[in-house]
């Protein structure tokens, strides 16, 4: 089995592409629309790396990462951030609250890849 | 769908990319209208954000440059007024309507592959930067101003900065292997693992650049009781062969560059320093479109040792620009490169995917297979069960139990598969604002807009259609109904007017009204005008709900001049029109000076509907169940007969008028007299009743409707057609229809036994 990852998005068209880009390289996917359904998808499922937008209702990507890295069982996991270029400020909250990395939007396949081998190889 | 895929990975995403796109801009419009009004929250302002800012990723994401650009700069203002730098007056709530047309409209270029002029959009370009320069005169406004002048610009210096390390790491470096040695000195802080980095992951990746040499250094790893297991106590020394340039392995640590304290270097073959870098920084390397966080006591530190100071400022702009080289690298280099990761994704990306999601998006034409199928088998089966109950198969046998299960699930099965193309009204309710708003500015009338029930559902066809109708009714309400806020004050109104637009399900149908508290319907102009147009006879006698209703009569308009609101060439008669084909009926109730009202009701699906199978002169009809009340025998006594020849029957103390169906249909035969066959108390839209006279029920039973128009040619008094269990074709009745049609009375049936203020009564109604 491959590795697991998880995709939060609260564009549909965004977890698309992450989710066909992903499963393309073998990765299994779950995906979720805002961070308070990514929490609750996440309740019994572990994955290996979780990519989330910032951007979204209900909770945000950050407090996401927050909520995660309090969670001792992904105190370790990596987290990226999906985010576009005028996210700067953004870009630094992801990091506060303990994200591993970014990923700028919008996304070509390999890349998408390239970073996500890089914390999940 | 898969060969899309061929040129662009992400095609395919472009149909999910522009149905999220319209119903963003749908959400949007609603959240603008909001913010009109004033009635908003924060949350309203980041929704309209957050649609902006998805509609400008999935943009990049298909390289569509120009809603790329626009909606950059939308996001922009929209950020600001976010933030509470910008407050949501008047004039920014134009300018925000305004971009949202201009938003609305490039998508609509984009997905029609069409390019908009070069100047398209400026105005409110101009506007937004006009709020912008207001506002901020710093960098902000600087970067949103020209995105894409900027993009040619910033492209420039990050190939240069590849040109430059490319030349700094190879021409002194022409060693005897050709490979270039690197020495990387590599020491993780703990923040590297609080952020879930992993350096065995580094060091596999720099293994993958070409030959190494590890030597780690553990000194500093402490007793294991005071060893704190969440600290970094290693550090490593790599020597590093490669033929890859120094972009290569500045990237390998890109997320972690500030996490740790690193240092590379590159070495000739004698192993003398040829160039030092002590943690380059990000802009340095490749502009990759992903990176590693940038800590907040090391970010001036690092921008200043990687750029001039003075564009520090540009950065946000700089790093904007990854959109669109980066998507055109793509779609350049996916071909050969992106090949090797496509095969595996067709097969994996079937389904099993996405245990969590919640919904999907599927083809509206699979859904209309899957209605017409089941309609089918609708059909299919009650043939089936007519067959089982006319043949010699005892009533015991399980045959009889298998077939009302197999009837129930069906049933179950219709009612489900009905749903999925159940849509709430909103989607359409929520275009209203934005018309109210603009037509009363131009009419320069105050005017609330109350909606109710936004999340009735209705069939998606249904939906579709109402739009124009719905559309129509409110300009026109805006238009005729409601007064000038002076005329309201003379006539001891509030000043502002208000539209309510309400959604309910009401047997089995959808009941929509849209009502004005204006001046009502001029009833004495709509009558002249009327007559004048010769819409009705100069000596006709008209109820005042009668003449209320000659608006629909078609040419109908009792505008003195023709606005360009209203005026459009179509009339309310075009309304009716397109509400009758959707099976659906309109009224009017007016109540001088205190408001109109309009009355819309549709069935809630255009495919089945369940029926009461009729007889009448040896027929099968259908009457809709939804519009049945009862069905009674009435005694002799009850029936009451007409001067004309017409019936009524009394029903608890009430007249009702009976429609005796076989002779409206000019049918030979059939029952005549009320009290010997049955009367079906059927009610109309108006909510008036009338007994349809039939000679006997047959069978209640759901049939899916084939219209009759397309099939055949619209016949008055029937709405549609259905094939029965049988095979045979069988009409539906529309029950208003008839209760209109005068019936073909045959001399001589005159009944003397009447009281004429019955008739008038009758008449009345």
């Amino acid at each position: 089995m491959g590795k697991r990852i998880m995709a939060v998005d609260d564009s549909k068209t965004m977890r698309d592409m992450v989710s066909f880009t992903l499963k393309g390289a073998g990765y299994d996917v779950l995906v979720a629309d805002d961070g308070v359904n990514a929490l609750s998808a996440l309740v019994g499922e572990d994955v290996d790396l979780i990519i989330t937008d910032v951007n979204m209702p209900n909770m945000n990507g950050i407090e996401l990462v927050q909520k995660l890295r309090s969670d001792p069982r992904f105190r370790a996991t990596p987290i990226l951030i999906l985010t576009t270029e005028s996210d700067d400020s953004l870009k630094q909250q992801g990091r506060a609250a303990g994200a591993t990395g970014w990923i700028v939007k919008p996304f070509v396949p390999e890349k998408l890849l390239k970073v996500v081998n890089k914390v999940c190889a | 769908m898969l060969p899309a895929a061929h040129d662009d990975p992400f095609a395919q995403f472009k149909v999910t990319f522009f149905e999220e796109c319209s119903e963003l801009l749908a959400d949007m419009e609603q959240h603008l209208a909001d913010l009109e009004s004033g009635s908003y929250e924060n949350e309203t302002l980041h929704a309209i954000f957050r649609a902006v800012h998805s509609i400008k990723a999935g943009a990049g994401a298909f390289s569509f440059s120009r809603l790329v650009t626009f909606s950059h700069k939308f996001e922009y203002l929209l950020d600001e007024l976010r933030t509470g730098k910008l407050t949501a007056d008047d004039g920014l709530v134009e300018t925000l309507f305004r971009s949202f047309d201009i938003l609305s409209d490039l998508v609509g270029f984009a997905q029609n592959g069409e390019a908009p002029d070069e100047d398209y959009g400026q105005g409110a370009l101009d506007q937004i930067s006009g709020y912008l320069n207001g506002e901020t005169v710093t960098a902000a406004a600087a970067s949103a101003d020209e995105p894409e002048a900027n993009i040619p610009e910033a492209s420039i210096p990050v190939e240069s900065a590849e040109a430059a390390s490319e030349a700094a790491g190879q021409s002194p470096d022409a060693d005897k292997n050709g490979l270039k040695h690197f020495r990387i000195e590599f020491t993780p802080r703990e923040a590297m693992y609080r952020h879930a980095n992993e350096p065995l992951l580094i060091i596999r990746e720099l293994k993958d650049l070409g030959k190494t040499e590890t030597t780690i250094d553990t000194s500093r790893l402490p007793a294991l009781h005071i060893m704190e297991p969440e600290d970094a106590y290693f550090s490593w020394v790599f020597d590093l062969w490669t033929e890859y340039g120094r972009d290569e392995v500045d990237e390998v640590f890109e997320f972690v560059i500030d996490d740790c304290d690193l240092t590379i270097v590159t070495l000739d073959d004698n192993n003398n320093v040829v160039e030092v870098d002590v943690s380059p920084g990000l802009d340095s390397g490749e502009d990759s479109g992903f990176g590693f966080f940038v800590s907040d006591d090391k970010l001036s530190a690092g921008e200043v040792s990687d750029a001039p100071p003075a564009e520090a400022v540009a950065e946000k702009t700089a790093s904007g620009l990854v959109v669109e080289p980066d998507v055109k690298k793509a779609s350049v280099s996916a071909t050969p490169e992106g090949a090797v990761q496509k095969p595996a994704a067709p097969a994996a990306a079937g389904p099993g995917a996405a245990p969590k999601a919640s919904s999907i998006r599927v083809d509206v034409d699979r859904v209309d297979r899957l209605v017409n199928m089941v309609g089918e088998l609708v059909i299919t089966q009650s043939m089936l069960a007519q067959e089982v109950e006319n043949s010699t198969i005892p009533p015991t046998d399980r045959v009889f139990t298998g077939m009302d299960e197999l009837s129930t699930h069906i049933r179950d099965l219709q009612e489900d598969v009905m749903s999925i193309r159940m849509q709430p009204v909103k989607s359409v309710f929520s275009r209203m604002p934005r018309i109210v708003r603009d037509v009363s500015k131009k009419l320069g009338k105050k005017v609330k807009l109350i909606t109710e029930g936004e999340s009735t559902e209705v069939d998606k066809t249904v939906i579709e259609e109402l739009a124009d109708p719905l559309t129509h009714m409110i300009r026109n309400s805006l238009d005729h109904g409601l007064e000038t806020p002076a005329e309201r004050l003379e006539a001891g109104k509030t000043e502002e007017g208000s539209i309510r637009l309400s959604a309910e399900h009401r047997g089995g149908r959808i009941v929509i009204e849209i009502a004005d508290d204006g001046r009502g319907i001029n009833r004495e102009k709509v009558l002249h005008l009327a007559r004048e147009k010769g819409v009705v006879s100069e000596d006709a006698t008209l109820s005042n709900n009668e003449i209320d209703n000659l608006i629909f009569a078609p040419g109908f308009s009792t505008a003195d001049e023709v606005t360009d609101l209203s005026g459009r060439g179509v009339g309310m008669d075009v309304v009716r029109r397109n509400i009758q084909t959707l099976g659906g009926r309109v009224s009017v109730h007016s109540q001088p000076g205190a408001g109109t009202r309009f009355q819309l009701t549709l069935p809630l699906t255009l495919a089945v509907l369940d029926g009461m199978i009729v007889s009448v002169a040896g027929e099968k009809f259908v009457v809709p169940i939804s519009s049945i009340l009862e069905t009674v025998r009435p005694p002799e006594d009850d029936v009451e007969r007409m001067v004309d020849g017409s019936c009524v029957v009394r029903i608890r103390g009430e007249y009702i008028p009976v429609v005796p169906t076989a002779r409206v249909f000019n049918f030979a035969g059939g029952e005549q007299d009320p009290s010997k066959g049955l009367v079906i108390l059927a009610e109309t839209e108006g909510g008036r009743v009338v007994g349809l006279l039939v000679d006997e029920l047959s069978g209640q039973q759901q049939v899916v409707i084939k219209s009759l128009e397309t099939n055949y040619k619209a016949v008055q008094g029937i709405a549609s057609a259905t094939i029965l269990g049988n095979g045979s074709v069988c009409l539906i009745l529309d029950v208003d229809a008839l209760a209109k049609m005068p019936a073909l009375i045959p001399a001589g049936t005159m009944n003397s036994n009447i009281h004429k203020n019955m008739a008038a009564q009758v008449a009345a109604e």
